[in-house]
């Protein structure tokens, strides 16, 4: 059968990719250029729209707690690779065969499984400077408590602590599969030539671990570039707008109770989407001439 | 990345209330979501329902806080007939962008321009009148009274006995004023009132209003005052680590003993167990004598939305909830005041208290620092109280920085 002179092979992918693409260009690929445009205006989200051009943009480069929530996405960014060396000692540990090993694999990956709300919920009350288990210890070692998530010094990293006890249970998944495909005629051999412990792991597992390093990588940039239920659930980027990061602050203009500057919102969304897209490009880019080997 | 909700919510509308377009109906959309206002409502429309048997009524209950966010949704796309809201400036960007539906013409034929005189004030914008107000609450300062008593403190009514109450209390290691700031408006309630009592009611509309800078002599007075209790230690420690309801835990321990709140805080204080033997309320101090007392009562209020499609129904029911009886016994239910000058109060010590406070509130009746001040500058100063409350010595900064946002939002 032909169809406008193609041959039935070339256009079935399309066809089968077809409501994936319409949905993909309908909820991501349009509401990138609406939010684009919609940051030239101003606009309450109700009555008309008044085009301000730059406006926005200009207000953003002298809004102090835009220039905090950035900070604290770089933060996000750096302390939220950890999750990833975490995630692999413990798949490297989870990855033997003793007694009930998949009880224990199963428990590890939890909390993953539970909603980031649960998971905020349960650091919120684990931080609680009266009755957390946290100042609790605390207190018992004879310190005094903490109030993590009301201190503008530690707050994002508490929040960052709370979201990296799901990431690293993703990245541990993530290796335990890839720790499966891992040759053990490879590993043999490094045996024979006396490869032991740091060096093995290093030069002979990591390696063959590469694809699943690369979609950790990306997942975790991607988690800690709209880390925003943690924030949202915990502190609602409290004290005084310190926890903040860039995709709660647009929430915060955008739609909060005292927001609704969709303009304004829409803004630092295109500020976000543009360190994304920076950031993944240059990953990707790397990762394909590191594929390439040159 | 971002749904369009009007078109999600048309279509969930359309869904919800589409299903039988018989003449006479009624759709009513609220936030009374926790127990008590959930009860009040539903005595409320089964007694509407009693009194209009050819009135098919359709209830939609929103969660508190979502409502706050979908209300602006329901609005455009598909408006119910009834939605309940505040007064104030709250109401203002609905009003201005035409969603809402001026009703003078009821107040006229219902005689609420006497019954419900109180609030005509906050219920108008440019010249109209946008809702019935059905109920309002006093805010004063909720205090352990055994724990006063036992240490001999009498009920301070200036500044200086209030002062002095508190280093009594800080004496016996007993904090004197619990909050939780977490979620921001809780150190409104108390800049409220302090700067209420220091600069007066004028000056605190004129400051919600955005004509007086914030850095504003007089601003920095009130700042001074509140400065005084926050380095004499008056507030919890960590206050910004828990919401206001976590912050009943330590005054019904003991630990503290005085709530700068309003008066849905009762019920709260009253299930974990608190008698009206230990609990009781007094008016917040005078700090500058000879002000006209001003008092913070905000008002809750029912609207029609301009789109809404049986006006004439959500009409009787405006006129239902504006009426003596049926606000009696709303009010009773949700423990708060009446407006209805006809209605009667509740027999509750806090309510006839706070009843008798507003009815001498000479200076005037503030709704409360979010509903007088414009959504953006309200949230920017509650951020900065909040951040005062913790390092009052970057109070230069904080006023400012409200100072900036002042500039922008009014322009």
């Amino acid at each position: 059968m032909r169809l406008f002179g193609l041959s039935q092979r070339t256009l079935a992918p399309w066809l089968f990719l077809a409501p994936g693409v319409f949905v993909f260009l309908i909820y991501v690929i349009l509401p990138i250029f609406q939010s684009i445009n919609i940051s030239f205006y101003e606009w309450d989200g109700l009555g008309e729209r008044t085009y301000i051009g730059l406006q926005n943009y200009v207000e953003l480069a002298d809004d102090e707690a835009f220039y905090t929530s950035l900070k604290n996405n770089v933060i996000w960014l750096i302390l939220y690779l950890l999750a990833i060396p975490a995630g692999l000692f413990i798949a490297l540990f989870l990855n033997q065969n003793v007694w009930g090993i998949r009880l224990y694999k199963s428990l590890f990956f939890f909390p993953f499984v539970i909603s980031q709300v649960v998971v905020g919920l349960v650091f919120s009350w684990f931080y609680d400077p009266t009755n957390g288990l946290m100042n609790i210890l605390l207190n018992v070692l004879g310190f005094d408590s903490i109030p993590v998530l009301a201190d503008e010094r530690y707050v994002t990293y508490g929040i960052i602590v709370a979201g990296l006890w799901p990431q690293t249970a993703y990245c541990m998944i993530l290796y335990l599969t890839g720790l499966n495909a891992v040759n053990p005629e490879q590993i043999e051999a490094g045996r024979l030539d006396n490869a032991k412990g740091w060096k093995m792991l290093w030069y002979v597992v990591l390696p063959q671990l590469k694809p699943a390093t690369f979609i950790s990588i990306v997942v975790t940039v991607i988690g800690a570039l709209r880390s925003f239920d943690l924030v949202s659930i915990m502190t609602k980027g409290g004290p005084w707008g310190s926890s903040r990061v860039l995709g709660y602050y647009m929430y915060e203009k955008a739609f909060s109770e005292y927001g609704f500057r969709m303009g304004y919102g829409a803004a630092i969304a295109v500020v976000l989407f543009l360190i994304m897209i920076v950031y993944i490009s240059y990953f990707l880019y790397k990762m394909y001439r590191d594929e390439k080997g040159y | 990345m971002k749904l369009n909700f009007k078109q999600l919510l048309a279509v969930l509308a359309l869904i919800s209330f589409g299903g039988s377009m018989s003449a006479s109906e009624l759709v009513i959309n609220t936030d009374t979501s926790d127990p008590a206002p959930k009860k009040a409502f539903e005595d409320l429309i089964e007694g509407f329902k009693a009194e209009n048997p050819g009135i098919e009524v359709t209830w939609n209950l929103f969660d508190h806080e979502g409502y706050k966010t979908s209300i602006r949704n329901f609005l455009t796309a598909d408006a119910p007939d009834v939605a309940n809201w505040y007064a104030g400036n709250r109401m203002l960007p609905y009003v201005n962008a035409g969603l809402f539906e001026p009703v003078e013409d009821l107040w006229e034929s219902e005689g609420l321009n006497e019954s419900l005189k109180s609030a005509l004030p906050s219920m108008t914008i440019d010249g109209h009148i946008w809702g019935v107000p059905y109920t309002y609450y006093q805010w004063g300062v909720y205090y352990r009274k055994d724990i006063f008593e036992d240490l001999g403190i009498a009920v301070p009514t200036n500044w200086d006995e209030f002062k002095q109450a508190g280093a009594t209390l800080i004496d016996k290691g007993i904090t004197p004023i619990t909050i939780g700031t977490k979620y921001l408006w809780t150190a409104a309630g108390v800049f409220d009132y302090i700067n209420l009592r220091t600069n007066g009611y004028d000056f605190h509309m004129a400051l919600t209003r955005g004509e007086i800078p914030w850095t504003d002599e007089r601003v920095r007075a009130t700042m001074a005052n509140w400065q005084e209790l926050v380095d004499a230690g008056f507030f919890i420690e960590n206050h910004a680590a828990y919401a206001w309801q976590e912050a009943l835990a330590p005054m019904v321990n003991g630990e503290a003993a005085m709530y700068v709140m309003g008066n849905f805080s009762v019920a709260l204080f009253r299930e974990a167990g608190l008698t009206d033997d230990q609990l009781g309320f007094f008016q917040f101090p005078t700090i500058t004598a000879g002000i006209p007392v001003a008092e913070e009562a905000p008002t809750d209020t029912v609207h029609i939305p301009a789109n809404a499609k049986n006006k004439e129904n959500a009409r009787k029911f405006l006129a239902y909830i504006a009426r003596a009886d049926v606000q009696t016994q709303i009010n009773a239910t949700l423990g708060q005041l009446p407006i209805n000058s006809g209605s009667e109060v509740a027999d509750d010590k806090f309510l006839t208290a706070g009843f008798e406070m507003l009815s001498n509130a000479d200076g005037g009746i503030a709704q409360f620092f979010d509903r007088d001040a414009p959504a953006e500058m309200a949230e920017a100063g509650m951020q900065g109280f909040q951040e005062f409350m913790v390092k009052p010595e970057r109070l230069d900064d904080i006023l400012d920085r409200l100072e900036k946002v002042r500039q922008r939002v009014y322009q």
